[in-house]
């Protein structure tokens, strides 16, 4: 039923089937899905509850940020189901409340130690093209990514990419990852998948790492942050229910899982993110009720608005939801009108039929490492957060920690590739090989892309983030 | 220029048109592509060079006389916002981006609707260019009567195949 049978731009290569147990039921899946997705796909709406009081909860971000599809697998407690491949025979069940430590001695093999060069943090747009730079200079560098595949955002975007034509304007942004990832084998740089980097200690300059059961140690001479962005959530009564998800995560859902997040959906927020999921939600076969926007104007691209207009999709603005209800499910959500000082207007309130609710109402850049690392922040509501301060060449207040990508400022792949060959030039240059001349020329490039006005925003918050 | 951004939809009144007698002698591109956003590929597909661009950031501007109607422009933009116009033997034509399912076949009779997903008449499929070898994503040419509509079709609905 949440199958995607046919798609106008996918093809969904799901493998053959396998069984799992979850409570005591078999559950089929197939061999290319999550647990989460395969539960997803075959109906589940909760998959974990609050641990307090006990509310219905379920998958929210779909890429292994959140806790909401935590379960216990084979007796482990607190695995996060959605970034977890599926196995025959494997147990599942929910855990209601904290999960319970495992009964017996759980071994874990002892920690192995890596020394790098370079070691590349997240394997998204950024970190790849910096990869790829590196080894066409003859330096190996490390890439560390937490998901299964390399790609970030951009092995879910199925549209025609923006730009100019040397980041691939024109092509799908699905294609562009493509190109990448094949890059990246071809120059047998060094990946490591499924690895959660989760702590920085600066004491010792070690990077800890998770791939599954492994501890990692990575000590490195050079560390480039390319972990790109975290959603952001908004408060709004029900925003735990089941069926209200991260618009990233049903864009997952559906352009990776070839899985219908819901049958009639809400986006909440008309930027870039929201209008194109909306866009992508149609061509997944799901109607979309409505967008609403908080602002009095669509804040993403127009041309992207004209697309869902054109196939009679309401977009509403200076209105946001007021609340989501339902049971073990969103069944409806209530929308509410907005003044010129974003205060809602008395009695303005409509109930609109709807089984999801998607949230694309920003990204907040994936900063913490960089915080723990000790690279001093500044808050830039242009840039979407709290962001390391850095240089021009993007090195931070730390001489050995650089960054690029969505980490630095929340932007568009376009710049986060020329980000990713800008810093890895610059610690090319540390290192001592002569990159003035690439130095210069990316700089240059992305000057061009921020010249317009939707650069002017980007412009200002390097100004208040940037030294020297 | 309309409140695009509050409604998301333009009005006839903010586009540039061609001539009539242009639009009557072959197809024509037009864009409704209207902001600056860092974007050019449709400069960069065009054959003769028909389209203007003061900048990466800058609006795309046409020249009907130059313009030969190829569609690669409609082809390639990533906006969808580029179309192609024609009257021919008294019946309006117009070629559309398409990328969903199911995908019209030739000589069906479709649903024309407007910037705002209204229905405002019914259409024959006269072609389908596909654009991309894995995709269905195509251009579609729509023919129907009334020629004033050449203006306003910037969509279809595909009405159930029967087959
Ligand atoms: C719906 C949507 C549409 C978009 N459309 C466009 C467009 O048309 N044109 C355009 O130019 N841009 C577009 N973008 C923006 C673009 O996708 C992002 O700006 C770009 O992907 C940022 O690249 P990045 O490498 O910085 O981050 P990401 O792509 O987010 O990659 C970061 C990677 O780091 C990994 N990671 C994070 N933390 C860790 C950790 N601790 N350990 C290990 N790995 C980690 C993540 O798993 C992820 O794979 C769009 C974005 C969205 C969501
Ligand atoms: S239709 Fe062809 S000739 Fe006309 S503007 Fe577009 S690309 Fe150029
Ligand atoms: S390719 Fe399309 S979106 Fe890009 S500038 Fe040209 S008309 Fe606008």
């Amino acid at each position: 039923m949440r199958e995607i049978k046919s798609h106008p731009i996918l093809h969904f290569d799901r493998g053959g089937q396998i069984e799992f147990s979850f409570e005591g039921k078999k559950i089929s899946a197939y061999q290319s899905e999550t647990v989460a997705m395969a539960l997803y796909r075959n109906g589940l709406n909760v998959f974990s509850e609050s641990s307090k009081l006990h509310r219905p909860r379920g998958m929210f971000c779909a890429i292994g940020k959140c806790s909401s599809c935590m379960m216990r697998v084979n007796g482990v407690p607190n695995v996060c189901t959605c970034i977890l491949p599926v196995r025959e025979g494997m147990q599942v069940e929910r855990q209601f409340g904290l999960g319970e430590k495992p009964s017996g001695v759980v071994h874990f093999p002892p920690p192995v130690e890596r020394k790098e060069t370079v070691t590349i943090i997240g394997g998204g747009p950024a970190g790849l093209s910096a990869a790829i730079v590196f080894a066409e200079n003859g330096v190996k560098p490390l890439v560390i990514e937490q998901n299964p595949s390399l790609g970030g955002q951009l092995i879910k975007q199925t549209h025609k990419f923006f730009g100019s034509k040397n980041e691939g304007a024109g092509i799908r942004g699905i294609k562009i990852a493509e190109e990448m990832i094949q890059k990246v084998k071809k120059l047998e740089i060094p990946t490591l998948t499924r690895s959660s980097a989760f702590g920085f200690y600066p004491e010792t300059g070690t990077l800890g790492v998770f791939k599954e059961n492994q501890y990692i140690k990575v000590h490195s001479d050079y560390y480039l942050f390319a972990t790109g962005a975290a959603e952001r959530m908004i408060p709004f009564e029900g925003n735990d229910l089941p069926g209200v998800f991260g618009a990233g995560a049903a864009q997952t859902m559906m352009n990776i899982f070839g899985i219908r997040p819901g049958n009639r959906v809400l986006m909440v927020g008309a930027g870039n993110v929201g209008l194109i999921i909306s866009y992508q939600l149609l061509q997944a076969g799901v109607e979309v009720a409505g967008v609403v926007e908080a602002a009095p104007r669509i804040g993403g691209y127009f041309v992207h608005a004209a697309k869902l207009r054109r196939f009679g999709v309401p977009i509403i603005t200076s209105t946001t939801i007021k609340r989501a209800i339902g049971a073990t499910r969103v069944e409806k959500a209530v929308i509410v009108s907005l003044d010129d000082k974003f205060n809602e207007i008395p009695n303005s309130e409509k109930e609109w039929d709807v089984d999801t609710v998607c949230l694309s109402t920003g990204l907040i850049p994936s900063v913490t490492l960089l915080a723990q690392a000790g690279c001093k922040m500044k808050y830039s509501p242009y840039l979407s957060g709290y962001v390391p301060i850095r240089n021009k060449n993007l090195m931070t207040t730390k001489e050995n920690i650089f960054i690029a990508g969505d980490v630095s400022g929340v932007e568009e792949a376009s710049t986060a590739i020329l980000e990713g060959k800008l810093a890895a030039y610059s610690i090319l240059k540390k290192m001592g090989k002569n990159t003035d001349v690439q130095i210069d020329e990316t700089r240059r490039e992305l000057e061009k892309l921020r010249s317009g006005p939707f650069g002017v925003k980007i412009l200002k918050g390097l100004q208040e983030v940037q030294y020297e | 220029m309309s409140d695009y951004l509050r409604t998301g939809y333009l009005d006839v009144s903010d586009l540039e048109f061609p001539d009539e007698d242009i639009v009557k002698q072959h197809f024509v591109a037009v864009t409704e592509c209207v902001q600056e956003i860092p974007c050019n590929p449709c400069v960069e597909s065009c054959p003769v060079s028909a389209i203007k661009m003061d900048g990466i950031n800058g609006i795309p501007h046409i020249d009907f006389e130059k313009c030969i109607g190829c569609g690669n422009c409609v082809a390639v933009c990533p906006g969808l916002a580029m179309f192609l116009v024609n009257i021919k033997e008294g019946k309006g034509r117009v070629s559309l981006p398409y990328e969903m399912l199911p995908l019209p076949n030739k000589g069906d009779t479709v649903n024309l609707l407007d910037r705002e997903g209204k229905k405002v008449g019914i259409g024959t499929v006269i072609g389908i260019r596909q654009i991309e070898k894995d995709t269905t994503s195509s251009v579609i040419t729509v023919e129907f009567d009334d020629t004033s509509l050449i203006k306003v079709v910037r969509n279809i609905e595909v009405v159930k195949n029967e087959r």
